[in-house]
């Protein structure tokens, strides 16, 4: 029976990897003919349109590159081309790499189910399953914020995101099922591993955001020229607000795995605080996001600098979980590798 | 805004450049309150508070991997004194760790005190004075009415009281007419108090989980102790292998009671050929006794602690103890005891080490192996693959000479200096290894006796700890998250419902809004009162 549903998880993960191939190449393509269609039709792109005519206006009233015609032209050409297309869905590329992406992740979420059915327990024990769940949610978490707003630009991100994480994962840290050793018998590894991909969710989009903040900021100021996607984009300040709320949940989930780490290290080790090398690295990490939660308040910090710090903490999140869980001796260490 | 505030924080007003006057002693005390206070220094430490703690995670640290820190100073002896003198042995005891994060802290003190303060203020304060244009504010947006001012005023009161709002109205003519106050036709509002009590209540339990670790911890203490299966030990300094008292710790802090270890079951993987020999459950069965009180029975397991008293007692390891019984020419006994096996490996390959200082002619020391599931390579050598005891076999070189043990100096029980001994069993003497199965008995060379392996229990290594802070930890860490999510989710703003006469004798009523601090939904919270508002108002249609 393992055997069976390990097979049925493993044609899953493939399966998914194909599919979030198909749409990751098909985010991009939409993100390359938004660079090459005109000024218009990049307007017609846009599902923020407000958002962008209120950019050029700021634009056009700081700097004279940008003259209130054009701004003119672009509205009528919003409504006409949203009026001829019939469609508010936005280009037809990015409506099939979202059909696509969703696809992809069913057949992703199938394959940690499987996965968890032929351990017999939550399947992230071990690196390879904590990859495989944790980009599922990551992911998730993508498919979830459309609801809250439109970020269908981060799929390009996301899914190459996801591609990676399992291509890596599947060749270099799969392992077979293998049971639970006594340490990790507890509902804490439900809990606080959970929050902690949950967490790291939201400091994945966050850190896309905010990338796509940097580089909207860089063409506000006259730079990235060949970059004409950016003009379908929400305005950076608009990138900045909403990676800000995405981050923020990140930081209230990170603080809670970080607390409930704390009871179960205390459960399990004998002391809930003992600067062990995964400890270390999550304090570091709580530590970037408080900072990055400070940039954001403080005066000539706002903007692009507060965006690195979410990237330098999303980075250190990534680094946490491969180089620090491969190459740091720790208590954490159930890599199975 | 916000004078409470670090002047360089988002919500105060920008200062202009300023001319500094020539200062004095306390201006330069105030300057540099000022600028540790100040947002910019609270952001620098944090992230610099960040930067110090990766050289810990680098470097093996005394606290969590002493063994690592003595491998790595016999590995490189010129690098750790470099890093002995830097304290990244102790990276988070150390002076300048403790320089930064005492830091951030005196800095988050003087941010909080004062935001304390005014927070207490604005809290018992009445919303302010409506501003005389609202279009300039959030979410302005605009309704017709031909109710009365009056009605209008009273029921945009209501409205915004039942949406958790304190209001005060306010009359745009009293500004005019000192002393008598016009009949009202704003209403001024204001909600959220929570979210900068959150916040308050945020920073407060960070100071207050620093306090608890580092006063509370002093009073605690741990120590850890070995016990074979059959074997007891009661709570005594004198017991503990190791022992670590916090900075307050008095020995007369410690509670009397003892804890026998009936026994110890392993269970191991035997299916998964992918897992085999993997540890699936440790229990340890044990007696224990507190002053007073009759035995009871109580189990120990990882992830399931014993509470005794205010002690916890954890199970970290195990392993197996031998118990070699030597006797002399004559067959009496000499030494009949186990010893704690260090593992070496998964399967529990052990080295062993025994020193029998008395009864025999000379003293003799013995180092050796257990292998519970005894295989031999090809090349002869043996080896375990699996950790229970299915072949257990008990090698064992025999040593005489002085074994160090009567000149007062500590040696530790599990290392044998072997320099000035000499081997008269095992590969460098006449005699082979002595290798025993359980109940074998084998005479020792030199017509020096016998040695037997009598038995083969288990001992586990227990940690007792006692944390008083530790409940006020959790205490803190949940107030900690508790307010983290009043102070990133109520929303702080204040609305103003304001009516203004159109020559028709209608009224336009104004409303706009005011964030304080992060506030997205602003804009949409305004419109919905309004709506809301117009609603609830006598309908006029407009033309």
């Amino acid at each position: 029976m393992t055997e069976m549903f390990v097979s049925y998880s493993l044609v899953a993960v493939y399966s998914a990897m194909g599919v979030y191939t198909l749409a990751f190449v098909l985010f991009a393509v939409d993100l390359a003919r938004r660079s090459a269609a005109s000024p218009a039709d990049r307007l017609a792109a846009t599902t923020e349109g407000r958002v962008a005519v209120s950019a050029t206006l700021n634009a056009a009233s700081s700097g004279a590159s940008r003259g209130t015609t054009s701004v003119l032209e672009r509205e009528t050409g919003r409504e006409s081309d949203a009026a001829a297309s019939g469609s508010k869905k936005g280009p037809r590329y990015l409506r099939a790499a979202m059909a696509l992406i969703v696809l992809a992740w069913v057949l992703h979420v199938a394959a940690v189910i499987f996965r968890g059915v032929a351990a017999g327990r939550v399947p992230w024990a071990n690196m390879f399953e904590f990859a495989l769940t944790a980009t599922a949610i990551i992911v998730g978490v993508f498919l979830a914020t459309q609801f809250w707003q439109d970020l269908r630009f981060l799929g390009v991100f996301i899914s190459g995101f996801a591609l990676v994480a399992l291509g890596v994962s599947t060749t270099n840290f799969y392992v077979d099922v293998v049971p639970l050793p006594p340490a990790l018998q507890s509902v804490w590894l439900i809990i606080h591993v959970f929050v902690a991909t949950l967490g790291t969710g939201f400091f994945a989009l966050g850190a896309g955001l905010s990338v796509a903040q940097l580089l909207q900021a860089r063409r506000d100021a006259g730079g990235l020229k060949r970059l004409g996607f950016l003009d379908t984009l929400p305005s950076a300040e608009k990138l900045e607000n909403s990676a800000y709320r995405l981050t923020v949940i990140g930081f209230v989930f990170w603080t809670f795995t970080l607390i409930a780490g704390a009871i179960w290290a205390e459960r399990a080790w004998g002391r809930y605080w003992g600067w062990d090398t995964k400890e270390v690295w999550t304090f570091i990490i709580w530590t970037l996001f408080a900072g990055y939660i400070h940039a954001r308040a403080t005066r000539g910090w706002r903007g692009s600098r507060s965006a690195w710090l979410a990237i330098i903490g999303f980075s250190a999140v990534i680094f946490n979980f491969t180089i620090v869980n491969l190459f740091f001796k720790g208590l954490h260490s159930y890599s199975g590798l | 805004m916000d004078s409470s505030r670090p002047s360089d924080h988002i919500d105060s007003a920008d200062p202009q450049a300023i001319v500094q006057p020539t200062l004095g002693v306390v201006g330069y005390l105030r300057f540099f309150w000022r600028q540790l206070t100040s947002m910019r220094t609270a952001l620098f430490l944090l992230l610099l508070l960040a930067v110090a703690a990766i050289p810990g995670s680098l470097v093996p640290q005394v606290s969590s991997d002493p063994n690592g820190v003595i491998q790595y100073r016999r590995n490189s002896p010129d690098v750790a004194a470099v890093l002995d003198a830097l304290q990244v042995f102790t990276t988070y005891t150390s002076v300048w760790f403790s320089a930064i994060y005492l830091l951030l802290f005196v800095s988050l003190i003087g941010c909080v005190i004062p935001r304390a303060k005014h927070h207490f203020d604005a809290l018992r304060a009445r919303p302010p004075r409506t501003p005389a244009k609202l279009s300039r504010l959030d979410g302005f947006t605009t309704r017709e009415s031909s109710a009365d001012t009056a009605v209008i005023v009273d029921s945009a009161e209501l409205l915004l009281r039942r949406e958790g709002y304190r209001t005060e109205r306010y009359s745009s003519t009293d500004r005019a007419a000192a002393g008598a106050r016009g009949e009202p036709d704003s209403v001024s509002a204001e909600r959220g108090y929570a979210r900068e009590t959150g916040n308050l209540v945020f920073h407060t339990a960070l100071i207050g989980v620093l306090v608890a670790v580092g006063i509370g911890g002093g009073f605690g203490y741990s120590g850890q102790r070995v016990i074979v299966e059959g074997e007891a030990f009661s709570n005594n300094l004198a017991n503990y292998d190791s022992f670590n008292p916090g900075r307050f710790f008095e020995s007369s802090a410690l509670e009397p009671y003892s804890i026998a270890l009936d026994s110890f079951e392993v269970v191991y993987e035997q299916g998964n050929l992918s897992a085999l020999g993997l540890a699936l459950d440790f229990t340890a069965a044990v007696t224990t006794t507190t002053q007073g009180a009759q035995p009871q029975a109580a189990q120990i397991k990882v992830n399931e602690p014993l509470s005794i008293g205010q002690m916890q007692v954890y199970l970290l390891g195990n392993g197996y103890a031998p118990v070699v019984t030597v006797r002399d020419p004559d067959g009496t006994v000499v030494f009949s005891q186990p010893t704690a096996c260090l593992p070496q490996d998964g399967n529990l390959t052990s080295i062993c080490i025994i020193k029998v200082p008395d009864g025999l002619d000379e003293q003799i020391g013995m180092r050796g192996f257990l292998y519970p599931t005894t295989v031999a390579l090809a090349t002869g050598a043996l080896t375990s693959n699996f950790p229970d005891l299915l072949n257990p076999t008990l090698t064992l070189e025999v040593y005489t000479g002085d074994l160090g043990l009567d000149n007062g100096t500590a040696t530790s029980a599990y290392v044998i200096n072997t320099d000035s001994l000499t081997q008269i069993a095992g590969r460098e003497a006449d005699a082979a290894t002595i290798a025993l199965t359980p109940g074998d008995s084998i005479e020792l060379p030199n017509g020096l006796g016998s040695v037997e392996l009598t038995a083969i229990p288990r001992f586990v290594s227990l940690d007792v700890h006692h944390d008083p802070s530790q409940l006020w930890v959790l205490v803190f860490s949940v107030l900690v998250v508790a307010g983290l999510l009043t102070s990133l989710y109520i929303p702080r703003r204040r609305v103003w419902v304001k009516v203004a006469a159109n020559a028709d004798g209608t009224h336009t009523i104004e409303y706009a809004g005011l964030a304080r601090g992060e506030d997205p939904g602003l804009d949409a919270a305004v419109v919905a009162i309004a709506e809301k508002h117009s609603q609830a108002l006598p309908i006029r249609l407009q033309s």
